[in-house]
């Protein structure tokens, strides 16, 4: 959406369905599905941790990709994303652990139903903006949060709900090798789901309401119909990516759905690029790996100038630091995300030479 | 000079405004103001700043509840309605202020105003190739027809809040034609346009109004303009309905000399 005005010259469309794909240029299509390709090969070469991230960078995106289409491309806010993606976990498990659903089928109707929580919270938080909105978010972190602690016929209470692995046809795909193509078939799926919606009736409505949302109300939409629609398809993503989560890690505990963990989704598509699918990819991974990247530097800082004293011991508060810190220097210096840093460094080289 | 039409305002009316009232606090914005729109005229409405033509405007269209009277669209009471509900029934409109959605493209925007025609949703959207994909292609057809007549092509895919104030206005009318309205409300259509902007603005809204048939409500300052494609013209003061009729009979009232042209009768004797 943002920025649609760089298309590359040159581009010429003879039919109104060449006008309407998903990609801006053929060039990106192919782009995408080198990108798929390359990462379907990543467990062959990869070793055990970098999978384990990219796994991470999987459901994440999925989440954080719910919560783009409530922010950044219907100008909601949400605080309690989180919460939501936890309630994911729990209802996946539950699904599968009480019900006797399989993992596979019980991953979307985790979706499902966190998106009918999703809906419930929408109806009061649907009709507020701004503050009141951000507060009324807020508290749906803490009372979720309360649910998790109180029902222990859902969450198995302070001792946690056991998380199956994931089986297909029998053939379990419990080792991290195996998940990794649940996740990214699920991501892949996902993906072109939202970049779909965005393009079509119910996603233009979302940008309208946003951009101007008495125009939107004049030209036939239903304001608290959309707001409300949007934290339901935002949970949706929630509840799945926390569904995947869950079974990737055997076990849900109610303490890692925290507001801090909501305000990591919010930096993710801060950092991505507000309203943009491709930016939520590029905000996760940016997200998942920067305590990587710092936690490399603090040990090249150890290598070169010696342990400096404490320095180990607020390793934590470092990464913590450093996620807070690239949000903010992002909300200042590139507010639109790394996706438009992205956008310009491509129309600079399709010039090249010639950038002026 | 005045198209003359061979329209009857008063048989087939497709908008009729009764009696309708509006205050804020202590403001009358709006005192018993009555007149009626028939299909497939070009209806102007003017008056002096804070006459109280956007509020009538904004009546009609949802965004102010009259504190008395009623409205009618097509013979149906939609005084109580809400604006998108209006937009379904067939009502489309512009801004005085631009009301644009800046991070769109034109193309999407004027997508917008297809919203309530349109059918797909979120689930059949999401899976394109299965659900939305022929019925978005079907519209998109409409919209290049509007963007073709509107000489907009050349910047469908530009972001819209990217672009100049007078294209800015084009883009907002083409967005309400797109609802396919049974009457279009144009709020100073042509404000702020340089004189080639204002004649291709003029020439647009003669053929929306001709060739396409839609009923036209449209506020104006340019008096020149309104005189001249207007087939019936309202005159506003301080709320209330101080003239209405053909243009000429309009430029002859003597309440409207005064009140708005500036001229004192008392000048002209002397
Ligand atoms: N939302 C509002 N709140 C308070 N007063 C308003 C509002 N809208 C319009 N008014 C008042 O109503 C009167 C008519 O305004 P308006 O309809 O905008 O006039 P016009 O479009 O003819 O210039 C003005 O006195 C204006 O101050
Ligand atoms: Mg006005």
């Amino acid at each position: 959406m943002i920025g649609s005005s760089l298309v590359p010259c040159g581009q010429f469309k003879t039919s109104y369905s060449e006008d309407t794909t998903l990609f801006l240029t053929p060039a990106s299509r192919r782009f995408c599905i080198a990108a798929i390709v390359l990462a379907a090969a990543a467990p062959l070469v990869l070793g055990p941790y970098p999978l384990t991230l990219m796994i991470q960078i999987g459901f994440f995106a999925i989440a954080a990709l719910g919560l783009n289409i409530l922010v950044g491309s219907t100008g909601q806010i949400s605080l309690g994303h989180a919460a939501f993606f936890g309630f994911g976990a729990f209802a996946s498990a539950w699904l599968n652990s009480t019900v006797g659903v399989p993992v596979l089928l019980a991953i979307p109707l985790a979706g499902l139903m966190t998106t009918l929580l999703g809906l419930l919270f929408g109806i009061p938080a649907g009709r507020l903006k701004g503050l009141y909105l951000a507060i009324a978010t807020f508290a749906s972190q803490y009372i979720l949060e309360d649910f998790f602690a109180r029902a222990t016929w859902f969450t198995g209470g302070s001792s946690g709900a056991m998380a199956a692995p994931a089986s297909l046809f029998g053939w379990e795909l419990s080792g991290d090798r195996q998940y990794f193509y649940v996740v990214l078939v699920f991501l892949v799926v996902m993906f072109v789901l939202g970049a779909n919606l965005l393009r079509t009736r119910d996603g233009r409505a979302f940008v309208a309401v946003r951009d101007h949302y008495l125009s939107a109300e004049v030209m036939g939409v239903n304001l608290t119909r959309y707001r409300i629609l949007s934290f339901g398809i935002s949970s949706f993503y929630a509840g799945i990516g926390g569904a995947l989560y869950g079974h990737y890690l055997g076990y849900v505990s109610a303490e890692g759905f925290t507001i801090l963990q909501s305000i990591q989704f919010l930096g993710m598509i801060i950092i991505g690029g507000l309203g943009s699918v491709t930016g939520t990819l590029m905000g996760t991974c940016f997200m998942v790996l920067l305590p990587e990247v710092t936690e490399g530097a603090v040990s090249l800082i150890k290598q070169v100038v010696g342990d400096v004293p404490g320095l180990t011991g607020a390793l934590a508060y470092i990464k913590e630091a450093a996620i807070g810190l690239a949000i903010v220097l992002f909300l200042i210096f590139e507010p639109d995300g790394l996706v438009h840093r992205w956008r310009t460094i491509k129309s600079y080289w399709k010039l090249y030479p010639f950038s002026y | 000079m005045s198209r003359d039409p061979s329209i009857v305002p008063d048989r087939h009316p497709v908008l009729e405004v009764r009696d309708v009232s509006l205050g804020f606090g202590g403001v009358r914005a709006l005192t018993g103001v009555s007149f009626s729109v028939a299909k497939g005229e070009l209806f102007s409405i003017i008056g002096p700043n804070g006459a109280g033509k956007t509020s009538m405007l904004n009546c009609i269209s949802g965004r102010y509840r009259p504190s008395s009277g009623q409205i009618l669209l097509d013979g149906s009471d939609v005084t109580g309605l809400s604006p998108n509900r209006r937009a379904t029934l067939g009502l489309g409109r512009t801004f005085q202020n631009l009301a644009l959605f800046g991070h769109m493209s034109v193309q999407d925007n004027i997508m917008v105003g297809r919203h309530h025609l349109l059918k797909n949703n979120a689930l059949t959207g999401a899976l394109y190739w299965l659900g939305a994909r022929r019925e978005e292609l079907a519209h998109r057809r409409v919209v290049e027809e509007i963007i073709d007549f509107l000489e907009i092509a050349p910047i469908r895919k530009a972001q819209a809040g990217t672009l100049s104030y007078g294209l800015r206005k084009r883009v907002e009318l083409a967005r309400a034609m797109a609802v396919s309205p049974k009457v279009i409300l144009l709020d100073e259509p042509m404000a702020g346009m340089n004189l080639e902007e204002k004649e291709d603005m003029a020439r647009f809204i003669v053929d929306l109004n001709e060739e396409w048939g839609m009923t036209v409500v449209m506020i104006e300052h340019d008096m020149g303009v309104v005189m001249d494609i207007s087939h019936r013209v309202m005159v506003l003061e301080f709320g209330c309905k101080i003239a209405l009729g053909l243009p000429e009979e309009v430029m002859a009232n003597d309440r409207v000399k005064v009140a708005y042209l500036g001229i004192d009768e008392d000048e002209q004797v002397a």
